[in-house]
């Protein structure tokens, strides 16, 4: 077993619209992974964050570049195999009131993958399904109720419950608690970091609240229209931020204390460009307060500035 | 002395269903003074959204309906306004922002068109002039080329654009109050940092107050002046926004400022959620609506409703603890419950 659980390399996902144009959804990204870490992966709308969690999944072909889990290349796996990495990568999805199919009972939505890998059968897979419930906080009496009966907080816990029944090893969580109220987050959060405890899981953790990404992951990948622009561990990310669309990213969030000291807000201006038709060279370039002639020219090279904090800025290429 | 430009008094609301009768808003009062900017917080179904709709006259009666309670703009009770007159203040005294821009725009109508119609409505400019008016509002939320995206569509448009469009086409007539309802909850943060700039500008501009509604006790702490906490149909919680964050009497507002991440913290700390799920609107407790999820509870808070206490000007709690014969937190303590 080695200390990384997932390789990606030079990964990239582009979905053709219309006749010669693509959308560069995740261009050009490697990163690692490693074994029982907690990887939070940020950035706004149209980065390309969902879009490379769902290309882990499997939920998507990735278009190039090399997906390795556990030292198997997951586009050359035989049926068996396939299997068995279909149980052990598992997902929890943003929209609870999407993800569970109203029409089933709780308990057999749960089940599914057991039946699908045939792990249990009759009362052992009674037993396993009450196991789950309680696991996640919720009572064997509800595997007989359906969807609707349940709050936005709970029908979270179902979605969880139904991730860890065929025993995953790494989940991907994305935007987990987004939909969820303030007070129903905190225990989602609780719930996610106790099980990771319990279960030795692995979580990619992918989320555009800053606070919750810093609170839970060790480290976090910033990714913009389709680019990884920095990553390092969480702490010093937020101590110590390189890139300036990190800078921006953090100073822009909204602090809940009225007399916090005031950081410097740097404002972007504008929208983010469209990820059809990218900016040459860095993507941030056309937003960026430091952008210069080489910005546009050459694509920043991706460096480690700092000890295990990496980011790709022309303004550290020395 | 500030000027209390609207007010509502015991307001409330309650909607029919198949399931029984959703007693929505229960019994609210608060008020906006002039320039100011109030926050209401609270989460989903605390009757935040149905408030702020009642005070537009948004609610669909039936099944809803307003049983009791005035809210005075400038001392006019806008629920006795007959429909036309309520349509003559809308717009020109006071207007709305929504969550979703996406929604809130004609599609098939010029942006500028919008806005135009919006002045030529509520006011007696019309043609050229009130083209010029949208255009100088486009200009003032800070978009570039205003001549220009007059004449676009709203698909041209970003979400964050659409937002401004949006506070363009409510500002348009320089109401005296705005209400903003979850305004940059689907922006992206770097997005919504414009947005949230953008609106205090203006209000310090055009002499506005604001009322905004949100989830999001960031937003709140970096907006609002002074704030409502929601819970159950009721505000629990009223205080200016200092004295909310640094002095909170309910438990509820102590729940929520526990729950969110301390960003600038330098070890981790576990998060203290607030456990069990927000009440029954259908039948809500007699007592006090958050008392069974609240650790503190006393025998008092599942009998009896708290009135509001007084805690310091401005600053009123609607929480038993506050009474001078609730034992202190202390002794709560000493008897096994727990203080985080």
């Amino acid at each position: 077993m080695t200390e990384t659980i997932i390789q990606i390399e030079q990964m990239k996902k582009y979905f053709p619209i219309g006749k010669e144009k693509t959308v560069k959804s995740v261009d050009d990204i490697s990163i690692e992974i490693k074994r029982g870490e907690t990887f939070g992966l940020v950035g706004e709308s149209g980065s390309g964050k969902s879009t490379l969690g769902k290309t882990i999944v499997g939920l998507e072909d990735p278009t190039s570049g090399k997906i390795v889990y556990n030292d198997l290349d997951l586009s050359q796996l035989n049926k068996k195999q396939k299997r068995q990495i279909n149980r052990e990568i598992q997902v929890i999805f943003q929209d609870p009131h999407a993800s569970l199919n109203p029409r089933m009972r709780v308990g057999d939505i749960i089940a599914e993958g057991i039946d699908a890998h045939k792990l249990a059968t009759g009362k052992n897979r009674q037993d396993r399904v009450y196991e789950l419930l309680e696991r996640v906080g919720l009572q064997p009496e509800h595997a007989k109720r359906y969807p609707h009966e349940f709050s936005g907080g709970q029908r979270q816990r179902i979605g969880i419950a139904r991730a860890l029944a065929v025993e995953p090893k790494f989940i991907v969580a994305d935007e987990p608690i987004s939909a969820l109220d303030v007070s129903i987050q905190a225990q989602v959060i609780n719930l996610l970091e106790d099980l990771k405890e319990q279960e030795d899981l692995t979580y990619l953790f992918i989320a555009h609240d800053l606070g919750m990404v810093k609170h839970i992951s060790d480290r976090i990948g910033v990714m913009y229209l389709g680019k990884m622009m920095e990553l390092s561990d969480s702490d010093e990310l937020f101590r110590d931020p390189l890139h300036p669309y990190t800078k921006a990213l953090l100073s822009a969030i909204p602090i809940a204390n009225p007399e916090a000291e005031r950081r410097e807000r740097i404002v972007l201006d504008g929208d983010p460009p469209s990820p059809v038709d990218p900016p040459s060279g860095c993507r941030f370039r056309t937003r960026c307060p430091f952008a210069m002639d080489v910005c546009a020219k050459e694509v920043p090279e991706w460096r480690e500035v700092k000890e295990k904090h990496w980011t790709a800025c022309h303004l550290y290429n020395k | 002395m500030l000027e209390r430009l609207l007010e509502v008094n015991n307001l409330e609301v309650s909607f029919k269903t198949y399931g029984g009768e959703v007693q929505a808003v229960r019994d609210v009062s608060f008020h906006v003074d002039k320039g100011e900017i109030l926050a209401i917080v609270g989460e989903s179904g605390s009757g935040k959204s149905v408030t702020v709709q009642s005070i537009m006259g948004l609610i669909p009666t039936p099944p809803g309906k307003i049983k009791n309670g005035e809210v005075l703009l400038e001392g006019q009770d806008l629920l006795k306004l007959s429909k036309r007159d309520m349509q003559k203040v809308k717009g020109s005294k006071i207007s709305m922002v929504f969550q979703d821009p996406m929604t809130s725009l004609n599609p098939t109508m010029k942006v500028g068109k919008q806005i135009a119609e919006s002045i030529t409505t509520h006011q007696n400019i019309k043609g050229q002039e009130a083209k010029e008016r949208a255009i100088d509002m486009i200009r003032r939320v800070g978009i570039s080329n205003p001549a220009e995206r007059y004449e676009q569509y709203p698909h041209e448009f970003s979400g964050g654009m659409r937002q401004r469009i949006m506070i363009a086409i409510a500002l348009a007539c320089h109401p005296k109050v705005l209400l903003a309802d979850e305004p940059t909850t689907a922006l992206d943060v770097t997005i919504q940092a414009q947005v949230l700039d953008l609106m205090k500008n203006l209000k310090d501009e055009m002499d506005t107050s604001i009322i905004l509604i949100t989830h999001d006790l960031g937003v709140v702490a970096e907006t609002a002046e002074r704030v409502a906490v929601m819970y159950g149909g009721m505000i629990v919680e009223t205080a200016p926004v200092n004295e909310l964050f640094h002095n909170p009497k309910h438990p509820y507002t102590w729940g929520l400022l526990e729950s969110i991440p301390d960003i600038d913290a330098a070890d981790k700390k576990r998060l203290v959620p607030i456990e069990g799920a927000p009440p029954d609107l259908f039948s809500p407790p007699k007592g006090c609506p958050f008392a069974p999820r609240c650790k503190y509870a006393m025998d008092v808070c599942v009998e009896e409703m708290p009135p509001a206490f007084s805690i310091d000007s401005g600053h009123e709690a609607k929480c038993w603890l506050n009474d001078s014969r609730s034992p202190a937190l202390k002794e709560l303590v000493a008897a096994g419950r727990q203080l985080s």
